[in-house]
């Protein structure tokens, strides 16, 4: 689903000076301004592969904590319709999280080390899945805007200089195409049904939207790692581009639904053709970043149970399959 | 033949036809509960299975349930007649009109219980599925041609993993064969044929129970073989999940499932 | 905490006729779960009529440090291609 990665990262992730000037840095450099993919066996710096490492597998944490909060309406979905569509989607997040695992991997970390890093609280994920889905219309609004906001991150990810990832990525965008468009469906039906319905829609977007907009990051004047990250092509633009691009984008989408985005200072700015928004409270990113948001608890408290619970599974199946060796070398 | 002998004739006909198709109807909702209860089950695991990859098997296992029930109550909606569809008669039955198996709706409990759960099931719905094939309701044959698919991927699926945990550590062995012993008690439902069973199946339209239950007994037993668990000692309970008797479970699932219908009568999704 | 299980490589064979191609990669504890795994993650989408899976260990790969010496030789080769001959347009078949 989604990534805001690159603003939380660490000072080991910037580039050391005495590599700096190395050969082998200045021929990588090349080798990434010629659009040449950098492939998993591949002479890297240090600081692009722990920057790599903690992209994709912070982005690998928010596709499996982002399936908590749709998941949440998996067993109260409205039809029999929705429900399909509902456990389909929630399955393509853990599936993704799969393909970004993956590609992590190559870099030399394992699943098993990601995952330690995420339970012990230690790893980030988006924030934005500390909130909380508290109507049907949130599962509405979370595949429009949240996924929405995804789409505009991803998409210049599939041009990415690190090869497993940028692939990953491509399978990711052509499967998200669909989960926007049924959270828009769904705000639709909404928004066309009873004076109910339309109100349980308002009161989604009225807490999704800022939220959705913090999920590209602080301001450009504020964000240090973004100029070494586009330099390597991990990242294509910047956090307040893509931010300007999705309001442009999505203010209409709310006209059209009929509903009124809560923001009073949101106008269309004829000259510039973009939306002119109102101030953005950073105070309540931090917050929740910090932890500190509505469901970070249970969201890694859900995480930690079901690991937990599972382990007896996956031993199980590790001594299932050395019986298995063992058996087979006997009668060889 | 005399007009009034012909209307007689006539008569008798659509009786016989309302009566086959009264059995009709019930016997196709008690497929389509039994394929939702099992989704909807299955649907509570996604996003907290034992693995990542878990949780995508088992949303296909729900999907493909889902999808069964869907095809099944639409096609009971239309032989009902009443104008009711697939979500009028998902959302608005309460648990005494529900008629899935009774073990269809067993609480998940641990990763072992599901997993024997839908193993039985499984084993189950394979059987009906391909005596469904030839059925003399094209339209139920045709569901079926499309569920016994899904359904031996199912059976592949949980039979894999019984014998895994069987077979396993000791404690997934233990926890295996708790389920095992837990759940067989429902088991008997599946194959003791009431007056529908024996009217859909003189009609041609589903296999004799009796007649599948052999096969069922010998997968049973040979996955359980290689799972190294025991096949609990019969328990016969007479359940009667398909007439509307439930255990507790289903009304708490229901009452979930059917929350927003319920509170907003009449809306639009 | 227990170990991951295994990583198998997953190739995809999309439809008849057409090679295998590497798509990722799933974690398994052995071949049959691999298979199923592979099944459940990388063919929703009907993406494949036949899967190949193997335990990434098992993969040799060529060292890019070598990749000159491996791969550089062929490129002054082109006689290799059908291009290098200068053939007189008149003639055909050829």
């Amino acid at each position: 689903m989604y990534t805001q990665a690159l603003d939380s990262l660490g000072k080991d992730c910037l580039p050391a000076g005495s590599t700096q000037g190395s050969a082998l840095e200045a021929r990588f450099q090349a080798r990434v301004d010629a659009d040449e993919k950098i492939e998993p066996k591949d002479w890297m710096p240090d600081a692009y592969r722990q920057t790599l490492i903690r992209q994709i597998s912070q982005h690998a944490h928010s596709e499996i904590v982002g399936m908590l909060p749709e998941g949440n309406w998996i067993t109260r979905a409205p039809t029999l319709r929705r429900k399909a569509v509902l456990i389909a989607k929630v399955q393509d997040e853990g599936g993704h999280g799969m393909y970004l695992y993956s590609a992590a991997e190559t870099l030399g970390i394992s699943r098993q080390q990601m995952i330690e890093q995420l339970l012990a609280g230690t790893a980030k994920y988006s924030s934005i899945f500390n909130y909380p889905t508290l109507t049907w219309a949130d599962v509405g609004a979370v595949g429009w805007l949240v996924d929405g906001a995804a789409i505009m991150n991803q998409i210049p990810i599939c041009r990415c200089s690190y090869g497993p990832y940028a692939r990953a990525m491509v399978r990711i965008c052509r499967e998200e195409s669909f989960h926007q468009r049924q959270g828009f469906e769904i705000m639709l039906a909404l928004a066309r049904g009873s004076a109910e319905q339309r109100q349980m829609a308002q009161d989604a977007l009225n807490r999704w939207w800022w939220p959705s907009i913090m999920m590209f990051g602080p301001s450009d004047t504020q964000s240090k790692h973004t100029a070494q990250s586009m330099r390597w092509k991990i990242k294509r633009f910047t956090n307040d581009e893509l931010r300007q691009k999705f309001i442009d984008i999505t203010a209409p989408q709310a006209e059209f639904l009929g509903l009124k985005i809560p923001d009073p200072q949101l106008h269309r700015d004829e000259g510039s053709e973009h939306y002119r928004f109102g101030t953005i409270d950073w105070s309540e990113f931090q917050a929740v970043l910090q932890g500190n948001g509505p469901c970070n608890r249970e969201r890694l408290e859900a995480r930690r149970h079901a690991h937990a619970e599972g382990g007896w599974v996956r031993e199980a199946a590790a001594a299932h399959a050395e019986k298995q060796r063992a058996r087979a070398a006997q009668a060889a | 033949m005399s007009a009034a002998n012909a209307a007689d004739e006539m008569k008798g006909q659509s009786l016989n036809a309302q009566l086959s198709n009264d059995a009709r109807l019930r016997y196709v909702l008690r497929l389509g509960d039994t394929s939702l209860v099992l989704g909807q089950r299955l649907g509570e695991w996604v996003g907290h299975s034992p693995a990542l990859e878990e949780d995508l098997g088992l949303a296909n296992l729900a999907l493909d349930l889902v999808g069964q029930a869907r095809l099944l109550l639409s096609y009971a909606a239309e032989i009902e007649g009443k104008g009711r569809d697939e979500d009028a008669l998902a959302f608005f039955r309460d648990a005494p009109q529900f008629t899935n198996l009774t073990l269809a709706e067993q609480p998940n409990g641990d990763f072992a219980q599901t997993l024997v759960r839908q193993f039985l099931l499984d084993a189950w719905q394979l059987e009906i599925y391909e005596g469904l094939a030839s059925s003399s309701d094209t339209r139920l044959a045709a569901i079926a041609a499309k569920a016994v698919k899904e359904t031996r991927y199912h059976f592949r699926f949980s039979s894999g993993w019984l014998i895994r945990l069987g077979d396993g550590t000791e404690e997934s062995h233990r926890r295996a064969q708790n389920a095992l012993e837990g759940i067989w008690r429902f088991t008997d439902e599946l194959f003791v044929a009431d007056e529908v069973d024996e009217q859909v199946a003189a009609a041609g339209i589903a296999p004799r129970l009796a007649d599948l239950q052999p096969r069922w007994s010998a997968h049973i037993d040979e996955v359980l073989g290689g799972a190294t668990l025991q096949r609990p000692a019969s328990i016969p309970y007479p359940w009667h999940g398909k007439r509307g008797v439930h255990t507790e479970h289903l009304g708490h699932m229901l009452t979930e499932m059917q929350h927003l219908q319920r509170t907003y009568p009449g809306a639009q999704w | 905490m227990t170990q991951d299980w295994p990583l198998f490589e997953v190739f995809i064979r999309s439809r008849s006729g057409l090679e295998h191609k590497h798509v990722g990669s799933v974690h398994a504890s052995d071949a049959r779960m691999a298979i199923e795994h592979a099944r459940d993650v990388y063919t929703r989408r009907q993406e494949g009529v036949s899967l190949w899976v193997v335990r990434s260990s098992d993969i040799m790969a060529s060292d890019p440090a070598e990749a000159d010496a491996l791969f550089e030789p062929a490129r002054d080769k082109v006689y290799r291609h059908p291009t290098f001959y200068a053939i007189p347009d008149e003639v055909k078949n050829l």
